[in-house]
This record gives structure tokens, sequence and C-alpha cells, in this order.
């Protein structure tokens, strides 16, 4: 189950950013994942839990942004969305393509963060 | 207490991978050498296709040597080391394919630069090494002809990922009753242009010119890397 290697980066680098913010909580990560990265959601979510565990990011939310296949059609000049991943071929005009602008992303968008209170003092 | 915010990141998540493959493949050009990385699901006839490859490459004096990645036994490294090349092996215990630190560690001690070929086998799995550059030139995605022809349509990712598509065991293509027109044809639909070998270790049909293949990506690869510098 590779997610669990992709889990285990993503926690790091969320980690990393939160630190470098000052951060007091992460309560939210949210990832693009593209329809040819080959992750399933599902595994993901579970190993993201997993490896979460005892960290700052225990219970912080994985949100996942799903993002199809887009490849460039020659004959219709043109970026178009595929339906699925089993053909390489312009929904609009049939023409083959293997020209892929989109749909191999495996991404951290942004995470959500809470900030340490320093400003209990102030009104 | 204060309202959370949204921070963007906008970081690819294997970055770290994706940087060192980077810089393997730089030197990897630098000095000569074409990487292969070859994938593929269990029983695809992969390494003993891999042995054909290394022995032709020895027996022509061609600088050649190989990386297996292995779940637990070193079967595999022992067969292939028959060939006469240098070979070594990475046990992933349990991991489901490799990643480039893997392979820079296990590169320690050979002189890169001595070398024209090298090859890597990849862990026996159709889906899990996608997504990990590890620095290779060449990407083969094989397939057998006992797998069925609809393969390439189960896994279009790592097909798409792929630069060239081997079919192997084609000596069995009869008693399997392979469809070759639709495995062409799904392949052809997953990854417009892919080049196909189609071949058989054992009797040697086609290995030939995947070997030719390779020495004309060398060579391309020489060619873009003196036009570089
Ligand atoms: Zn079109």
């Amino acid at each position: 189950m590779h997610e669990l290697s992709i889990a285990n980066r993503l926690v790091e680098i969320a980690l990393e950013v939160a630190e470098n913010e000052g951060a007091e909580a992460i309560e939210g990560v949210t990832v693009r994942i593209g329809a040819l990265s080959c992750v399933h959601n599902r595994a993901l979510a579970f190993s993201f839990d997993l490896v979460t565990k005892d960290t700052p990011l225990e219970g912080a939310e994985l949100r996942i942004i799903d993002v199809p296949v887009k490849v460039f059609c020659v004959a219709c000049d043109r970026e178009v969305e595929l339906p699925g991943i089993q053909r390489f071929r312009c929904p609009l005009c049939d023409t083959p393509s293997g020209d892929i602008r989109q749909g191999r992303e495996l991404e951290i968008e942004s995470i959500e963060i809470r900030d340490a209170d320093k400003a209990t003092a102030e009104p | 207490m204060l309202e959370p915010r949204i921070l963007e990141v906008r970081t690819k998540i294997l970055k770290k991978n994706d940087e060192l493959a980077r810089s393997m493949r730089e030197q990897f050009v630098d000095a000569g050498v074409l990487v292969v990385n070859l994938v593929s699901s269990p029983g695809t006839g992969k390494t003993t296709l891999l042995r054909e490859t290394l022995s032709r490459f020895v027996q022509s004096g061609t600088r050649v040597a190989a990386i297996v990645g292995d779940l637990e036994t070193d079967n595999d490294a022992q067969r292939l080391m028959q060939s006469g090349a240098p070979v070594r092996q990475i046990m992933t215990h349990g991991c489901c394919h490799l990643e480039a630190d893997m392979v820079q560690e296990h590169l320690q001690g050979w002189t890169v630069e001595d070398l024209e070929f090298l090859f890597i086998e990849n862990v026996g799995n159709l889906v899990c090494p996608t997504s990990w550059d590890l620095g290779e030139s060449v990407r083969a995605a094989l397939l057998s002809v006992t797998e069925g022809e609809d393969k390439p349509l189960k896994y279009p990712g790592l097909f798409n990922t792929s630069d060239v598509a081997v079919l192997t065991k084609v000596d069995l293509a009869e008693p399997c009753e392979f469809d070759r027109e639709a495995a062409l044809k799904n392949i052809q639909l997953v990854r417009p242009g892919m080049p196909v070998f189609e071949t058989s270790a054992k009797t040697g049909h086609g290995v030939q010119q995947w070997i030719d293949h390779l020495q004309q990506k060398r060579s391309e690869l020489i060619a873009s890397g003196s036009v570089a510098t």
C-alpha cells in the first residue's frame, strides 16, 4: 500500500509548514489527487489517520480534491477533460491524445491552521 | 480563541523524491548511462527477460548493471547474476515500490561513469511504482501474454507514465488464446503512440529489437546531454 508512504510525506510537509508559521494546531489538510496518480482515496484517508496518531496532526481533517485528466486535442486545438482514464481520445472528436495537461497531481493544496493565541491580552 | 486560517501550500507531496530523482537523472545523463526502470505485475517474466537482455549486453562487451527490488528473497538477483553482469538487490521488506533514495543508496561503490546501461527491476506491482521517479530515462511497462489483453485498461496510470510497453512470453500467445490486436489497441487507447516490443526470452523473439531500441535511446541521451552542456 503505497498510500502509506504518500501519507508519511504529506504529514512531514504539513508539519514543517505549520511549524514555520508558528501554528498551534492543524485543523485540516487539503490535497489534490489526479486521476492518473494511482492513489485510492480511502486508502490515503486510512493511512493519514494512521500516521497522524500522536502528532500535532492527529484528528485533522483530510480533504481530497479529485482532479480529472485533461489532454490537449490538436484537432479541436483546446484542452479537453476526459470522462475516465481508460481512453485517451478526445471526447468531442475522438482524436487520440497523449498530451496530458492535468491528472497526475499529487499535491498539498493548503493546510488549515490555528495560530497560537498571542492576542488574549488585547481587546 | 483565534479562528483557523487557510494557508496555501501548493507543494508536491513527493517533492523530496522528485528532486532527488531529478539530480540522479542529471548525473546519469552526464555520465552517458541509460537507466531503464522495468515495471510489471509479478509473474510477467520480467526477471527472465532482463537476464536475457543483460546476457546479450555482456556478450557484446557493453558495460551494464542491474538493481533489483524484491520483497524478501534474493532469488531474482541470483538469477540475474548468471548473466555475468553486476547485480545488486534492494530488499524492500514489504514495501510495494522502489523510491529514489533506495536506488541511490544501492549505487554506492559503483562508478556510474563506468556504465552504459543500468536496469532497475522494480517490485512486481502495477500500481504502486507509478508515482515514484527513480531518475530513469526509460520506463518500460511489461505485460505478459498470459495476463490477458485488457491489462492496460486496468492499470492505465502505470501504462501512461511508461515510455515503452514490452509484451513478454509471446511464445505462449497461441496456447493462451492471446488477442494480440486487442492488446495493441488497448495500449494505444491508454497511451497513444507508445512503442511496443513483442518478446520471448525463451525463443529470443524480439529481444534484439528491444535491445536496439535501448541502444537508440542511449544515443539520443548522449546527443541531448552534449547539446545541453
Ligand atoms: Zn478533439
